[in-house]
């Protein structure tokens, strides 16, 4: 699915032709998003979702595996964003490393129950777990600070050594994470496309088979969840420094929900940059729409269900099949996908 | 020595039993046919001697070294291959692709993340190379979901054969094909044979009459009658129920 979006020689690339625009038109936003009358916050959440969302479709997307319960991972990131700073030291790479390590290590104790399964079991367990670490963070009052959040987060400044930039600003901020999101895309698409991703990408289409040429399935899955969820805990450190503070809300079934249908809509399922597509609609909508109507979250609903229904493929893949002008067939079979990950079709 | 040999091989699901005691040794570059009714159990055999199903009793020796209950990635890269009788491909990766992740030389990269998979000239050259041995030289870059049903059943087997197996499992590979597709599989079957060592469950008696060194009949859980081709058109029991009346 993934390599059929792009040329064998974008495959090859650290840094693509659609890579490099992406990062240029982003570096822009800065200078025009208030006069659309939006403003620099929303290009941080941004980003920051689309680099959790792009670590989340490792799972959903590449190895096929449904995981409900992610918001687990991301929310850990920020507590440990915010605890290391408080308690450890309070030096910004420190404590994104934190963020990434301790949400790596709860990935992968959940990685050891749930790599035997796939299907809806696989989601159920997933969702289990990520209830468990949620109910765990609001209960652990003296830690996490409750339902209340972890307050007082502050946004470390980005030390370099000879020189370190002030990230208060939430310009300064923006770039920092764009620099982050540039560099954290490029190591995604290297991985998506690296040996190790082409066999995970296998898996999802035959476990069976894969085993049966050598593979050790059950390493794959749960490497590739723990990678996962450890890059999440790391978007989730940049969100505790977007907040200025944790939340237990990110990680509760229903905003694990949201970047499940952010990567649906978007078209993770066949696309590398689905994810991407889907985060920034998803928070425009909530934006725009959301100034207008309480409702808006119907709106992104009626949306999400015209996608499952129509176009199961998400929107990547819909333009991707309008340039490729694939026959309405084609389209039609690569779109059963998003069903057969629910039911754990693939043999 | 036998390349691989099961002893005993005893197989339950719950309490029904579908392997009572299966014994079976081929010797290296042997090719071994295995026939029998349907759900006479074949299948679970291969499951067995390819680590899918564990025996509850019985062994799998391969060259010599019990394999016993290991699991299928390790025997796979110990050197069996198979091919399944539902055909099992990686729908959404070219057959070239397809051919790559057989390759004992990508196996060994498969944790690799920094290098980029594609552009490796060598793995490249060794996929098409094997595509070109099962006939599909010209279609490496066709998505193995849009190949044809007779041009699948060749992928399957190259995708065994690129891991360059000392023992290759084939479940019923001439499945589904039209006269044109079998002929073109027994060539192709013709030409492995000798150089490797086969075992290949098949409903069709000609194509397995026609180049099977020897024939395992397995039936009510056990081997019922095993020769060559010509003993086994004399067997009694082949003779009665019919399997060998085409001869
Ligand atoms: N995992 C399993 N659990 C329970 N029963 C099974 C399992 N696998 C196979 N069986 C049963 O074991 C019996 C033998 O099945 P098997 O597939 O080995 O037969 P076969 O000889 O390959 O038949 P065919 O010629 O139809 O392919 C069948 O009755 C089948 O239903
Ligand atoms: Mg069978």
């Amino acid at each position: 699915m993934m390599a059929n979006s792009t040329t064998s020689s974008d495959a090859a690339r650290l840094v693509t032709p659609t890579m490099l625009v992406l990062w240029l038109v982003l570096a822009t936003v800065p200078l025009w998003i208030t006069r659309i009358g939006l403003y620099p916050y929303l290009g941080i959440e941004i980003l920051i979702w689309s680099l959790y969302a792009l670590a989340f479709n490792l799972v959903l997307g590449t190895a096929g595996l449904p995981s409900f319960g992610h918001g687990a991972y991301f929310g850990i990131g920020a507590y440990a964003f915010g605890l290391c700073q408080f308690d450890i030291v309070a030096n910004l790479w420190v404590c994104l490393a934190a963020a990434a390590v301790v949400a790596g290590i709860a990935g992968a104790l959940v990685a050891l129950f749930i790599s035997h399964r796939r299907g809806i079991y696989y989601a159920f367990m997933t969702i289990a777990f990520g209830q468990i670490f949620w109910t765990l963070a609001i209960k652990s009052h003296s830690v996490t600070g409750g339902e209340d959040g972890l307050l007082k987060i502050s946004r470390l400044p980005a030390d370099f050594g000879l020189v370190s930039f002030d990230l208060t600003d939430n310009v300064a901020f923006y770039y920092f994470v764009l620099a982050v999101f540039a560099v954290g895309t490029a190591i995604l698409w290297r991985l998506v496309h690296s040996p190790y991703g082409r066999v995970v990408a296998a898996i999802r289409q035959s476990e069976v088979r894969a085993a049966h040429l050598g593979y050790n399935v059950w390493l794959y899955k749960a490497s590739v969840f723990t990678l996962s969820a450890a890059l999440s805990g790391f978007s989730g450190g940049l969100f505790a420094m977007a907040q200025l503070a944790a939340f237990p809300d990110v990680m509760s079934l229903h905003q694990s929900g949201y970047v499940v249908m952010m990567t649906l809509v978007g078209g993770g399922l066949v696309s590398f940059w689905g994810p991407v597509i889907g985060v920034f609609l998803f928070l425009t909508a909530r934006d725009v729409i959301g100034a207008l109507t309480n409702a808006w979250m119907l709106y992104f609903g009626l949306l999400f269900m015209a996608i499952v229904l129509f176009r199961p493929e998400g929107i990547a893949g819909a333009l991707s099949a309008a340039v490729q002008q694939h026959s309405i067939n084609a389209l039609r079979r690569r779109g059963t996908s998003a069903m057969r990950l629910l039911v754990g079709g693939g043999r | 020595m036998s390349m691989i040999e099961a002893a005993g091989v005893h197989v339950r699901f719950g309490d029904r039993v579908v392997l009572e005691s299966v014994d079976l040794a081929v010797g290296e570059g042997e090719f071994h046919g295995v026939m029998g009714p349907n759900g006479a159990g074949k299948t679970t055999f291969f499951n067995v001697l390819t680590g899918r199903v564990k025996p509850s009793r019985g062994s799998i020796r391969l060259g010599g070294e019990d394999v016993t209950g290991l699991s299928p990635h390790r025997i796979a890269a110990k050197g069996i291959a198979r091919s399944f009788q539902i055909m099992t491909l990686f729908d959404e990766f070219s057959a070239r692709d397809n051919v790559m992740m057989g390759l004992p030389a990508f196996r060994a990269r498969g944790l690799d993340i920094a290098r980029a998979a594609a552009g490796d000239r060598r793995l490249t050259d060794q996929a098409t190379e094997t595509l070109s041995g099962v006939g599909l030289a010209d279609k490496g870059d066709i998505r193995a979901k849009d190949l044809s049903y007779g041009d699948r059943r060749a992928l399957e087997i190259a995708v065994a054969l690129a891991q360059a197996p000392r023992v290759l499992c084939l479940d019923e590979p001439t499945s589904g094909l039209g006269s044109d597709g079998v002929q073109r599989l027994a060539a192709l079957v013709a030409r492995l044979k000798g150089k490797l060592t086969i075992v290949a469950i098949e409903h069709d008696m000609e194509f397995l009459f026609s180049l099977a060194d020897r024939i395992s009949v397995i039936h009510w859980g056990q081997v019922v009658a095993r020769g060559t081709p010509h003993e086994l058109q004399q067997n009694e029991w082949v003779r009665r129920s019919n399997l060998g009346k085409f001869a």
